[in-house]
């Protein structure tokens, strides 16, 4: 049995605001990490608000090349929408890979990015197309890059009296790959070991912008933006991709568990980068040159 | 039941339709869906890991899978629920059940009305499905008796029978 717990429903955004601003409260949306946390070693008396009836911050809204998308939206909701896979590859690639059938119809996005896991795996397809979050809170609204609301180990800058409303990018330039890898145990429901994702943008055979965003390898995910630079201003060769993934590699800070050695990790951070990027450069670099 | 210091609601009267029966029941907010169905008697509904990596609690919940562990009975508030026996039975076995047995795809059985289930969502969503599309519809599905050969190619068989049908329900 779970601990026991109150729960506040409201059905507005701004009623929820009114809750989080004036007691202390904690949102719960698909319930997928809070749930099994609480069953584990959880304290009993504490108090939700459930996001379940706010459907304004459910859906993803597709306006010329920006995609808006609702902190509830859910990893199968990803899947579902046609017009992901032009506008975030990476993100469909992922999500197919996320957990399974059931967890993807519960667990929300914001849910995923607000628990702040190193090996949260939507935050690497998001980091790799420049994704912005918006918070929301009874004293008004800000926006700020992904990459600067993660802070550490589960640590983020959402603060007690916000919610996060959405997560909004432009679609990547036609000339572009977005490529998402996910290495673990088994294809299905398990813990990331490694999470790549990988942005490339060709101009005229030469690589113009590059982002490499990994998960489960260090206290938080990561942009590896010196491995970024390295690509940048010219064709990719092998050496320069090798260049790149290797100091992708070094750049990462990975632990011991018992999914993986610290060791292995590195390694596969270094394959996985090349392996992306090289098979990035392949489709940007055939599309622009056939 | 009120608490008397924040005048908030502990418990509360939820309505929950299921397999097509409307059940009344007091529960306070930390009682999970798996927990009142079963309560209710609805013992087919299998509890194993609680905490969402196994599947055997599933149910269709307006008619999306979820892990019913996970889920707050609250949350099921004036909301429809199936769980296999809402599907079908002996004399009206669903597709899926006769391709089930057909194929061999239960042995313990501990596994199978979540398999079933989330077969079935698969099913609606995709009539056609490939081999890809079966493990990924049953991706937290865990089952450690059959090798899941036999479940893969029972849910092939269900998917013909119905298309034959001309209808997944
Ligand atoms: C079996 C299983 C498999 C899993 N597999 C994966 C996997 O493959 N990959 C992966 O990345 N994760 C996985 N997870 C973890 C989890 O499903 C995800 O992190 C999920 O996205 C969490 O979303 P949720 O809506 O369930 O969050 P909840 O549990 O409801 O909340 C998580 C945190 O986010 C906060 N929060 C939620 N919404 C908001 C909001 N709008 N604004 C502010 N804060 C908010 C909550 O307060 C809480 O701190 C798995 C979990 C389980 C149980
Ligand atoms: S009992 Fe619900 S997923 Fe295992
Ligand atoms: S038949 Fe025994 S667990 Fe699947």
């Amino acid at each position: 049995m779970l601990p026991s717990f109150e729960l506040l429903e409201p059905h507005s955004l701004d009623e929820a605001l009114k809750m989080l601003a004036t007691s202390e409260a904690t949102p719960l949306a698909g319930g997928t990490n809070l749930l099994p946390d609480l069953r584990a070693h959880g304290r009993a008396g504490r108090r939700f608000i459930s996001l379940a009836a706010l459907d304004q911050l459910r859906g993803v809204e597709h306006k010329g090349n920006r995609v808006i998308m609702g902190g509830s939206t859910t990893l199968n909701d990803i899947l579902r929408d046609p017009l992901m896979p032009k506008a975030a590859p990476s993100l469909v690639s992922m999500a197919k890979v996320f957990a399974g059938t059931m967890i993807r119809n519960a667990a929300t996005i914001a849910g995923n990015i607000c628990y702040g896991s190193p090996s949260a795996d939507a935050i690497p397809p998001l980091l790799s197309v420049d994704a912005e979050v918006t918070l929301t809170s009874a004293a008004g609204e800000r926006t700020l890059p992904l990459d600067s609301f993660l802070l550490g180990y589960k640590k983020t800058a959402h603060q007690p009296d916000e919610l996060l409303k959405t997560v909004a990018w432009t679609i990547p330039a036609a000339d572009s790959a977005n490529l998402f890898y996910k290495l673990g145990r088994r294809r299905g429901d398990a813990i990331t070991v490694v999470g790549v994702a990988v942005t490339v943008v060709i101009e005229s055979g030469s690589c113009s912008k590059a982002r490499i965003a990994l998960g489960s390898v260090a206290p938080t995910v990561f942009r590896a933006k010196e491995a970024e630079n390295i690509l940048i201003g010219g064709p990719l060769t092998a050496a320069t991709i090798d260049q790149a993934a290797l100091t992708a590699a070094q750049a990462s800070r990975p632990i011991d568990d018992i999914r993986a050695s610290a060791e292995y990790r590195r390694h596969a951070v270094h394959m996985l980068v090349r392996r992306l990027l090289t098979q990035a450069w392949q489709t940007s670099g055939a599309k622009q040159h056939d | 039941m009120t608490d008397k210091k924040t005048g908030m609601a502990r418990e509360k009267l939820v309505n929950i339709h299921v397999n097509g029966t409307a059940c009344e029941i007091t529960v306070p907010a930390w009682r999970t869906l798996l927990e009142v169905l079963r309560e209710l008697g609805h013992v087919e509904v299998k509890c194993g890991c609680e905490k969402g990596d196994c599947g055997a609690c599933a149910v269709l919940l307006d008619g999306e899978v979820v892990d019913s562990c996970l889920t707050l009975a609250w949350n099921a508030d004036r909301r429809s629920v199936m769980t296999v026996q809402g599907l079908g039975g002996p004399g009206k076995a669903h597709p899926l059940q006769t391709a089930f047995i057909e194929h061999g795809g239960a042995q313990c059985g501990y596994c199978t009305p979540g398999m079933i289930l989330a077969a079935k969502a698969l099913l609606d969503d995709i009539p056609n499905p490939s081999l890809d599309d079966i493990k990924r519809g049953l991706s937290g599905n865990l089952c450690r008796c059959t090798g899941y050969t036999r479940i893969f190619s029972a849910i092939r068989a269900a998917a013909q029978a119905l298309r034959q049908e001309g209808g997944t329900s």
